[in-house]
């Protein structure tokens, strides 16, 4: 048998079936090509045409996001957005789901769920200086939570603290509609010179085409396909679809791309993430309106014997396509045999507008690049709105006990303390981690200079079934909110889209209207989506998870002198800025202790959440607020008990009086609210400011003492919070 | 002072340490790649953290044969100052510069946090600004970092005074508690017989910066400045 027998596999309906192809998606490629593909071609197109690849459900809707303000230098359609950070600096950086191969296989899954997305930064010419990872989990007592968690956090810390990049925050969540399909989303952020940003635009006629990095293996093959279609019981057989990530060829990868893009060698540079060779090949040549050749016996192989479609398709990890000015090859070589990484010059560029495969002299694989992209498909599939909830009425239970349900609260799954996750990641590599995981952002100072970014992820996926367009606005409100807190402008957002099969219309109905609500919020906060990542059919056997558009955030901090923190001080004022209300729908409040079940969740006022945000940021820059934390999750009462636990300090609450308010005021998750604390000589300062700028203020209390003390009803000592607040993530997993 | 800090493929903390001992005590660093065979004129060879080879085979091994390391070695041998930290530390105890090994954390994972650690004993150049007993405060970031040695090894470590940091509790206890890694005698750091080599698992270099909340790091760089003095 010949190494290329594929060539000999006939195709058909069925064959294009089985790679994922529907029968008129199969009909369009023999119009393209007036002909019938041969099994190489076939692989092509069901890669390239998969929904991973080609975004053929969400397409419709995503290009009405707003990807524009005065900082954006580059919006989606690359490897990761791009924003100007001032100083000559700006920041690179995207999110991308790694759900079903961390479900297959939890640790290497998640690790190459790290490894692509630091990929896709460092392509651009970005060191990458930060990691995030939000990390959705089934129900607790599910019997595969607990070694789903044991390898996604192992994995996620194993590949990026090898590499040498901080993880310094990200979100862990637990809810029974993930116990079959679990989220890892992964986040980086780099820096680069503002104008020394690399694209993946080839151009020049003739340009050799090198591959540079890990050898090419059978892993991976069909991962974008498998990445597109529901889960069923066989899924244990499609772990080979799982690729092997090695943070030790990224950490050379990353070096050598470094170095080779300090010379001006480097004409356009793609990673082989999804869909490897055949995505990176194709979107090079076809942004630049160029063919390219590729000569698939140069490509560095671990294996013996690959076929043409494997070699295309495979996924293996930790590689680069790069198209080298002509006559520059041998200063690439000298940087990849520095860092001993396998390359190989496997082609060159053409005006042919065709890709054209060489497999042993012969071709395997001719096809025309343009329509291949151009002609994808683009579905308007079915959708329709989502049911309408209403807010559950407060059920008055009889004996709510403030201190009973402040402890339910803080000592459940959700909003316990993470800390078994985080300190298994390195946060603070590169020792520029001003403020770590565990709080309202991350504060990462951009080096050896006076600014930092903040970065935080956000997402409540129940106010987001509760209702698809205000939850996702609620999603970018926290975000923005939680840049503020610290002190940060935001500037721009990316978005990690998870939900369920596109293909039924109350689906795709939560879709429509997830990307409507990011839509009014971008625009509205002018905090535009600059990347993203759609990831679909995340079901199991028919049930879908919660609809969860994940968020990951971005904002600047010009002067790290004025920073804010969660941490507050001894005798320090406590006030809540914004309007109080009581909103229990979709809260912990209600998940937790009434269980009424699925209502409203609480109301987005973005015009509100933009004037109390906006004073917020003012009276941080200016030094007046030190100490800062957003109302979110759990309400007033957790976020006091959070500041205290980190802080260390108690406090003495004696407004608003309890005979007065209902204790559900408490637990009410309305938004647009930040609770800050002050010194006391600067009391009239901000109570009139508040005031002038007709931002709603309420005195709280003081900070004092070791309890956390709510008038004369409720006191609790720290240590007891804590340990409510600590135990319950490493006690679960050692039980 | 002029600093040789080696590079292998997957060190990853060379960047920090470079930046302290700029900041710190005003070095001039060469970086030094693995495949140098031989040392610029140098009065202190640091040797810094992360994961060279990929700790492959284990932490610090494939390093430890590196072209560079014979000169290291030599320099070593001859009463250059050598600082090894983390992976730097693994890589010493590979290279039999140091005794004993590091072995996978007790609880088999990795671990970020900060750590409190008894300075045990001053009397030697990297150690000379802290007080004896001295409570210190630095991170810890390893998978690899549970120090053993044989009982002999353990006995004349403790007999010469050649602990120099010990994990302990915010009071300065020495427990098995405290102990983050399951390190026999909560060894957290340790020098040869003439005390001019020092291998430690807890990163100074992340511990001097206010910003960071941290700077009880700095005087194992600034101890160092009385040697040129």
């Amino acid at each position: 048998m010949s190494d290329y027998s594929e060539i000999e596999i006939k195709t058909s309906d069925k064959k294009a079936e089985d790679l994922g192809l529907t029968k008129s998606e199969y009909q369009k490629i023999k119009k393209i090509l007036n002909r019938e593909p041969n099994f190489t071609e076939l692989c092509i197109f069901s890669a390239m045409w998969s929904e991973h690849c080609s975004y053929k459900s969400s397409k419709k809707w995503l290009k009405t996001m707003n990807f524009q303000n005065s900082s954006v230098i580059c919006g989606p359609g690359e490897n990761a957005g791009v924003i100007d950070i001032g100083n000559g600096l700006a920041a690179v950086f995207k999110m991308e789901s790694h759900n079903h191969p961390s479900y297959i296989d939890p640790y290497q899954g998640a690790a190459t769920g790290v490894g692509g997305i630091l990929r896709d930064v460092f392509t651009m010419g970005a060191r990458p200086i930060a990691n995030l990872n939000c990390i959705r989990f089934g129900d607790p007592s599910h019997p595969k939570t607990k070694y789903l968690i044991e390898g996604v956090v192992a994995g996620i810390g194993g590949y990026g603290n090898c590499v040498g990049i901080p993880t310094v925050g990200g979100e862990t969540y637990f809810n029974e509609n993930y116990n079959n399909n679990i989220l890892v989303n992964a986040m980086t952020v780099g820096i680069v010179s503002a104008n020394k940003i690399f694209y993946s635009k080839a151009s020049g006629v003739g340009n050799p085409v090198i591959y540079v990095g890990s050898k090419t293996g059978r892993d991976g093959i069909h991962g974008a396909s498998m990445a597109s279609a529901e889960f069923d019981q066989t899924i244990e057989s499609k772990r080979p679809t799982v690729q092997v990530g090695d943070p030790f060829t990224e950490k050379l990868l990353l070096e050598a791309c470094l170095e080779l893009m300090k010379s001006d060698s480097i004409v356009a540079i793609q990673d082989m993430g999804a869909a490897g060779l055949t995505s990176s090949s194709f979107e090079m040549a076809s942004k630049g309106n160029l063919g390219i050749e590729i000569n698939l016996d140069k490509v560095p192989q671990r294996e013996k014997n690959m076929k043409a479609f494997e070699l295309m398709l495979s996924e293996s990890q930790e590689r680069m396509l790069i198209v080298v000015k002509k006559g520059k090859e041998k200063e690439a070589e000298k940087v990849f045999l520095k860092w001993e990484l396998p390359f190989s010059i496997i082609g060159r560029l053409t005006d042919s507008g065709n890709m054209v495969l060489y497999k042993s002299d012969k071709i395997v694989a001719n096809l025309p690049i343009s329509p291949l992209v151009s002609e994808a498909p683009e579905y308007d599939r079915k959708w329709k709105r989502s049911k309408h909830y209403t807010q559950n009425p407060i059920k008055k239970l009889e004996k709510l006990d403030l201190k009973k349900n402040l402890i339910q609260l803080i000592s459940s799954p959700n909003l316990s303390s993470k800390k078994w996750v985080w300190q298994q990641y390195d946060h603070m590599v590169m020792t520029n981690t001003i403020t770590g995981p565990g709080s309202d952002a991350a504060v990462v100072r951009i080096e050896r200079s006076d600014s930092a970014l903040a970065i935080t992820t956000d997402c409540n996926p129940k106010y987001v079934f509760g209702n698809p367009k205000s939850g996702s606005k609620q999603a970018i409100a926290e975000s923005w909110r939680n840049l503020i807190c610290v002190g940060a402008k935001p500037i721009a957002i990316t978005d990690c889209l998870n939900f369920g099969n596109p293909e039924k219309p109350e689906i795709m109905g939560q879709i429509v209207e997830s990307i409507e609500g990011i839509k009014e919020a971008t625009e509205v906060l002018n905090f535009p989506v600059i990347s993203g990542n759609v990831s679909l059919y995340n079901e199991t056997e028919g049930k879908s998870i919660l609809p969860t558009p994940q968020i990951g955030a971005v904002g600047v901090i010009n002067d790290i002198s004025n920073i804010a923190s969660i941490i507050w001080n001894e005798n320090e004022l406590i006030y809540i800025l914004g309007k109080n209300d009581i909103e229990l729908g979709c809260s912990a409040f209600d998940e937790i202790i009434e269980k009424t079940g699925i209502s409203e969740p609480p109301t987005i006022n973005l015009k509100q959440e933009k004037k109390v945000g906006s004073f917020v940021l003012n009276k941080i820059q200016e030094g007046l607020i030190k100490t800062c934390h957003d109302i979110s999750d759990g309400g007033i009462l957790i976020a006091l008990a959070e500041m205290a636990i980190n802080s260390k300090i108690g406090a003495k609450i004696d407004h608003p009086k309890l005979d007065t308010t209902p204790l559900e005021w408490w637990f009410s998750e309305t938004q647009a609210r930040f609770i800050v604390t002050i010194p006391k000589n600067q009391k009239a300062v901000l109570e009139k400011e508040a005031v002038t700028q007709n931002v709603p203020i309420l005195h709280l209390g003081i900070v004092k003492g070791n309890t956390l003390q709510i008038n004369k009803e409720m006191s609790i000592s720290l240590q007891d919070l804590e340990n409510h607040n600590s135990s319950w993530l490493p006690d679960y997993m050692n039980s | 002072m002029k600093v040789s800090l080696i590079i292998f493929p997957g060190s990853n903390c060379d960047n920090d340490a470079k930046i302290a001992l700029e900041k710190l005590i005003k070095a001039k660093v060469n970086m030094v790649w693995h495949k140098e065979t031989s040392l610029p004129k140098t009065d202190l060879i640091v040797l810094p953290g992360g994961f060279s080879y990929g700790d492959y085979l284990r932490p610090g091994s494939i390093a430890s044969k590196s072209h560079i390391l014979f000169d290291i070695i030599k320099n070593g041998k001859k009463g250059t100052p050598i600082l090894g930290i983390c992976n730097g530390f693994q890589i010493l105890t590979e290279a039999k510069l140091l005794p004993g090994t590091l072995t996978r954390n007790i609880q088999l994972k990795f671990i970020c946090e900060n750590t409190y650690l008894r300075v045990v004993n001053n009397d030697t150049i990297f150690s000379s600004r802290y007080n004896n007993n001295e409570i210190i405060n630095i991170p810890i970031a390893h998978h690899d970092g549970n120090y053993f040695a044989p009982d002999h090894t353990i006995n004349e470590l403790e007999d010469s005074n050649r602990i120099i940091f010990k994990y302990c509790d915010k009071d300065g206890f020495v427990t098995k508690t405290t102990n983050p890694n399951g390190s026999i005698n909560n060894i957290a750091g340790i020098v040869n017989d003439s005390k001019n080599i020092l291998g430690m698992m807890p990163h100074p270099e992340r511990a001097y910066d206010p910003l960071t909340k941290n700077i009880d790091g700095t005087k194992v760089f600034t101890s160092l400045l009385d040697i040129i003095l």
